[in-house]
């Protein structure tokens, strides 16, 4: 398996460190309230189909990306860095 | 026997081997299994279950039957297959499975027992009693059943593995696949052509026709030689495409050095190659599969196609009579290629009515092969003609049951091929795996000029797909034979008959095992698969599986594609755990990671424990302590009352730095370091989201926007990825940058009362308490050297940690030591900092284990309310708080000279130790010699309010139980008073 991390190019999937939904990045404001919280913890979605998860490109530049991906044919549609998503 | 005149192995150089401790000649190029049949050596095996005499069934690396031993001692390899192992001066080759020798094997038996060894026959038998399967059924089974055996001995040689890039693989180097890699490479594409054998060329070195005029194989070797000219193409021969993954990935095994005698030290045996290619052409070929007809397993019988590439490549023939078996016009060739050189065809057996074959031999039309006679190889076979039953004489049977396209690759991410009834047989559909194309026999197009095509527009549409223009090259004139086949999967004499027929013959899978499955209700295509254990061999069932889904399906009332394939899976040919492993095994495994006192620890004869990958030593014996208690007491008292060094590099260390460096060390700490003043040094306790603590570990402020974080050793990488997250994922608007420095820094801790005596022997400007007092930080010159002093203590001394570039380390590490000696101090090592850190009750991550939160480790009132952090809100969540909770305590036996154990669990002292009355568990023990007493740290539940109450440890593993006292963790110097003074 290959990703594209959108600094270094099409690289080894060894090279990743992987977090899972990039639901991650929308973390919620301090007085949410609990339900809030509780899903941007630990409810995941477990799509068959198209997904965007966080990987870290710990084995090269660093960069937290978005991985938008297909679980049932591993395709992979592309990637954006975490922090340009984020903005 | 040899053939004059025919073949391409080298025969200006003759090659002496061994089998079976007999010596041979063969010549260079053979493989074990021509150089065995130019020997007339035919039973090379026994099988797996009924320890049936077996042959060569096969030419390639399908084979089923001839698995042999290669090589001695350690670097004996068992189930290598005779006809993929080429010869070499000197190569030792062992039968397997085989006692007391391969002509004479005492478990022949199993085969007189096989009407009670069915399919099913370990399920039915061994069920009862129970306990008798693990100590007397299975011991007796493995050792009946069963291949070549390992050595037991360390592998010594070497392993490889390797990564390749390309714009177009090329997998196989018949027809197709140089068409396809001559068609790429004219393009300008980055071609890697791979085939499994040493030569390329494929079937066109076992044909004899001609393509664009010349013999075929001459025609391949024009081809490589062009392929070999052009600087963008790579050819890997031996070399077999294993797997197909993801986004162009393939694995790839090349065997480097099973081919040579002496290998240099440095040369692996085999290379794992993981190849990303943009595109990719699967021109695996095609497989033919054997009939099955009663007695279809005797050393002789052979496929069709193999008699024919042993003639034709190797110049052998596989018998001195042959006869030939077959359903398709492709066998035809087999007897026109075997009378033109001269061999005898005692019979044509085929089984279609009308056939007509040009030839100074018999020929049986509309006819089978109904048994065969010869114990270790065959002698006679029946011709069933109507109903009469003819003898036949032959030494060799060549059999064709027609031609299975090779779609392996093509179905390893879950794609089912369809059946082609014109060929009788399964083809690969387009877009089963993104971005590869077949061509050739593997798609099922069967003559050679097809082939030649079909590999060219494969390649143009692959070089297409990444925007190369490539011209349809000139297809040079070849056969184009129709390929004319009727189905013919087993000899079927009906409900009598008493000789079995083979389909898998590496597990001895028969037709009435298949039969058997579908009867006892084993109909699905995969229960059949694991019933029979049909296609669960080493050739993972290539010659067979076709053969016995079609008499499933006959079994069960369906058709064939109704019945379906099972699961094509990677590897494709079997792969050495060795090879894919590569670089790992040993101290590859785990690399190691040395600080800079390493050396002088060693030369202290230190033992050394694994910190992670860091090693760090274990304590610093000296004369006359014969045990590490000794020592570590020692040591213990040694702080307490002097001065101790120790390496402390391994901790993680972070240099942060920016506008913002305040503010984010604000959110992803729980407690405030925005108002650390500079030159200070504050604890820090960091969460996860959850509220449970992640990590913990001192900050010191160097300057405005400049902090340095140190964390622990075991989750340094962890944090830096948190910290990575933060800045990235939820603070990209902070203008801040950070980055590891664990490498760059070597840090001792030089702790006790004397510390700052010794410290202010090595720095160029002394200390006292106003410059440092507790918990500072200054830039400072040790020995003339640029440092950092940070006054922190883990130990409960008066203690400082100092920091040189890494270069000083060792020569720093030296002075400290040599410096505290004379003050009748001296290094210690991890069990003394351990024994210090529970005497004041520090934690470590034995107690910040992942399940813990700050409230449990008394730390709730850090989690600053003010501003918002990691872990905050969920920090204040339900069932975080309360009396319910397992509390950090100290825990005193009451004897204390009674061990406590780290991992026992704690109860109440009149409750029965058993899960329901769980209180607690200890997570650090050790010896306090300041004391004179076990301590343990651990959870107990409410603990904080439970402070002078018994408990009792129990450990049910190690058998011990202590009645304990719970307390303060702190248990020494509470007040911090030494700390300080």
């Amino acid at each position: 398996m290959r990703l594209p991390c959108p600094i270094c190019g099409d690289r080894d999937r060894r090279e990743f460190y992987y977090m899972g939904d990039a639901v991650a990045l929308h973390r919620p404001a301090p007085d949410a309230g609990e339900d809030a919280w509780d899903d941007y913890l630990h409810l995941r979605d477990n799509p068959c189909g198209r997904t965007r998860d966080l990987w870290m490109h710990e084995a090269g530049c660093s960069a937290w990306i978005v991985v938008e991906r297909d679980t049932a044919t591993h395709e992979v549609f592309g990637a954006t860095l975490a922090r340009k998503v984020k903005r | 026997m040899r053939v004059d005149g025919k073949g391409f192995v080298n025969r200006a150089k003759a090659v002496s081997f061994s089998f079976d401790g007999k010596t041979y000649q063969g010549f260079e190029g053979d493989t074990l299994a021509s150089a065995l049949l130019a020997n007339d050596v035919r039973l090379v095996a026994r099988s797996f279950k009924y320890h049936r005499p077996r042959g060569i069934l096969t030419a390639g690396s399908e084979e089923p039957n001839a698995l042999v031993t290669i090589g001695q001692g350690a670097q004996a390899e068992p189930n290598m297959r005779a006809t993929v192992q080429e010869i070499y001066d000197g190569l030792v080759a062992k039968p397997q499975n085989a006692w007391p020798s391969l002509a004479f094997d005492a478990m022949g038996i199993n085969d007189w027992f096989a009407p009670f060894l069915s399919a099913g026959f370990y399920y039915k038998t061994f069920m009862w009693p129970r306990k008798f399967w693990e100590g007397l059924y299975e011991p007796i089974i493995r050792n009946a059943a069963g291949l070549g055996a390992l050595s037991g001995q360390t592998n010594p040689d070497r392993y490889e593995k390797a990564f390749a890039h390309c714009d177009v693989l090329v997998i196989g180097a018949g027809p197709a696949g140089l068409m396809a890699a001559l068609t790429a490479a004219r393009a300008g594409a980055l071609v890697i052509l791979a085939d499994e054998t040493p030569q390329m060329g494929g079937r066109l070195l076992a044909e004899t026709h001609e393509v664009g005029g010349k013999a075929c194989h001459a025609w391949a070797a024009d081809m490589v030689a062009e392929l070999q000219g052009m600087d963008n193409v790579r050819l890997m021969t031996r070399t077999t495409v294993t797997g197909a993954y993801d986004q162009g990935t393939f694995g790839a095994l090349e065997k480097v050095g099973h081919h040579i005698a002496d290998r240099d030290d440095d040369l692996p045996l085999e290379c794992f190659w993981r190849i990303t290619a943009k595109r990719a052409v699967m021109c695996s070929g095609a497989l033919e599969r054997p009939i099955a007809f009663p007695m279809n397993d005797r050393p002789g019988i052979m496929t069709a196609g193999a008699v024919r590439t042993y003639l034709n490549r190797y110049g052998v023939a596989a018998g001195k009579k042959v006869a030939i078996f077959g359903n398709n016009d492709d066998a035809h060739r087999t007897a026109r290629d075997l009378a033109a050189s001269g061999v005898e065809i005692s019979a044509y057996i085929d089984s279609r009515e009308g056939v007509a074959l040009d030839g100074d031999f018999p020929v049986y039309a509309g006819c089978q092969v109904t048994g065969t006679e010869g114990r270790l190889g065959l002698e006679n076979i029946t011709v069933r003609k109507g109903t009469t039953d003819l003898m036949v004489s032959a030494d060799c049977l060549a059999m064709s049951g027609g031609w299975n396209p090779s779609v392996h690759l093509m179905c390893h991410m879950n794609g089912r091929p369809k059946w082609d009834e014109a060929i009788q047989s399964f083809v690969p559909v387009d877009g089963m795996i993104p971005g590869m194309v077949a061509a050739g026999s593997a798609k099922g197009v069967m003559d050679t000029g097809g082939c030649l095509r079909s590999g060219a527009q494969a390649a143009i549409e692959a070089l297409g797909a990444i925007g190369l223009d490539a011209q349809m090259p000139d297809i040079p004139q070849a056969e184009d034979d129709a390929y004319v086949i009727s189905p013919l999967w087993m000899v079927d004499l009906g409900g009598k008959a008493k000789h079995r027929a083979w389909l898998d013959f590496q597990n001895d899978v028969t037709t009435k095992d298949i039969k058997l499955a579908a009867q006892e209700n084993f109909k699905s295509v995969e229960h059949m698969k694991r019933y029979t254990t049909q296609g669960m061999a080493t050739d993972q069932g290539k010659n067979s599986n076709v053969a016995a889904l079609a008499i499933l399906a006959d079994a069960t009332g369906r058709t064939i594609p109704e019945t379906g394939t099972t699961t094509f899976r990677p590897p494709y040919a079997p792969v050495s755990i060795a090879s894919m492993g590569a670089g790992s095994q040993g101290k590859g495994f785990a690399p190691e990671r040395f600080t800079t006192s390493h050396l002088a620890t060693l030369q202290r004869r230190a033992p050394m424990i694994e910190a992670g990958l860091w090693y760090r030593p274990s304590y610093f014996p000296q004369a006359g302590e014969t045990t590490w208690r000794e020592s570590c007491d020692r040591e213990v008292n040694m702080v307490r009352s002097t001065v101790g060094v120790c390496d402390v590099s391994t901790l993680g260390k972070i240099d942060i730095q920016g506008p913002d460096a305040a503010a984010f060390l604000d959110f992803v700490y729980a407690n405030t370091f925005s108002t650390l003043k500079i030159g200070k040094v504050r604890y820090g306790l960091m969460l996860r989201e959850d509220g449970h603590v992640m990590d913990d570990g001192t900050t010191a402020r160097m300057g405005e926007n400049h902090y340095v974080m140190t964390t622990t050793t075991a989750a340094a990488g962890q944090v830096m990825k948190h910290l990575e997250f933060v800045a990235q994922c939820l603070k990209p608007e902070m203008d801040v940058r950070f980055i590891s420095v664990t490498e760059q820094w070597a840090q001792f801790a030089v702790a006790g009362p004397k510390a700052r005596d010794l410290l202010n022997l090595v720095l160029d400007a002394a200390i006292d308490d106003e410059t440092m007092p507790y918990m500072s930080c200054a830039d400072v010159q040790v020995a003339g050297v640029g440092g950092r002093l940070f006054r922190i203590s883990f130990s409960g001394e008066h203690a400082y940690e100092v920091a040189v570039p890494a270069r000083y380390g060792d020569s720093l590490f030296r002075l400290l030591c040599a410096q505290a000696e004379a003050m009748d101090g001296g290094p210690y090592g991890m069990e003394a900092l351990n024994v210090l850190r529970i005497e004041k009750g520090f934690i470590t991550h034995a107690e910040i284990h992942g399940r813990v939160t700050a409230f449990d480790i008394g730390f709730d009132r850090m989690v600053s309310r003010k501003k918002d952090c990691v872990g905050q809100t969920m920090s204040g969540r339900e069932g975080l708080h309360g009396d319910y909770r397992e509390q950090l305590v100290g825990l005193k036996p009451l004897n204390g000279q009674q061990a406590l154990l780290a991992g026992a669990h704690v109860f109440d002292v009149a409750d029965e130790a058993v899960r329901v009355n769980d209180r607690g568990y200890i997570t650090s023990v050790g010896y306090s010699p300041t004391l004179g007493s076990y301590l343990g740290l651990g959870f107990v539940q409410n603990g904080r309010a439970r402070h002078g109450e018994r408990v009792k440890m129990v450990d049910h593993l190690r058998k011990a139980e202590v009645i304990c006292e719970i307390c303060d963790p702190v248990f020494f110097d509470p007040e911090g008073g030494r700390l300080r003074g």
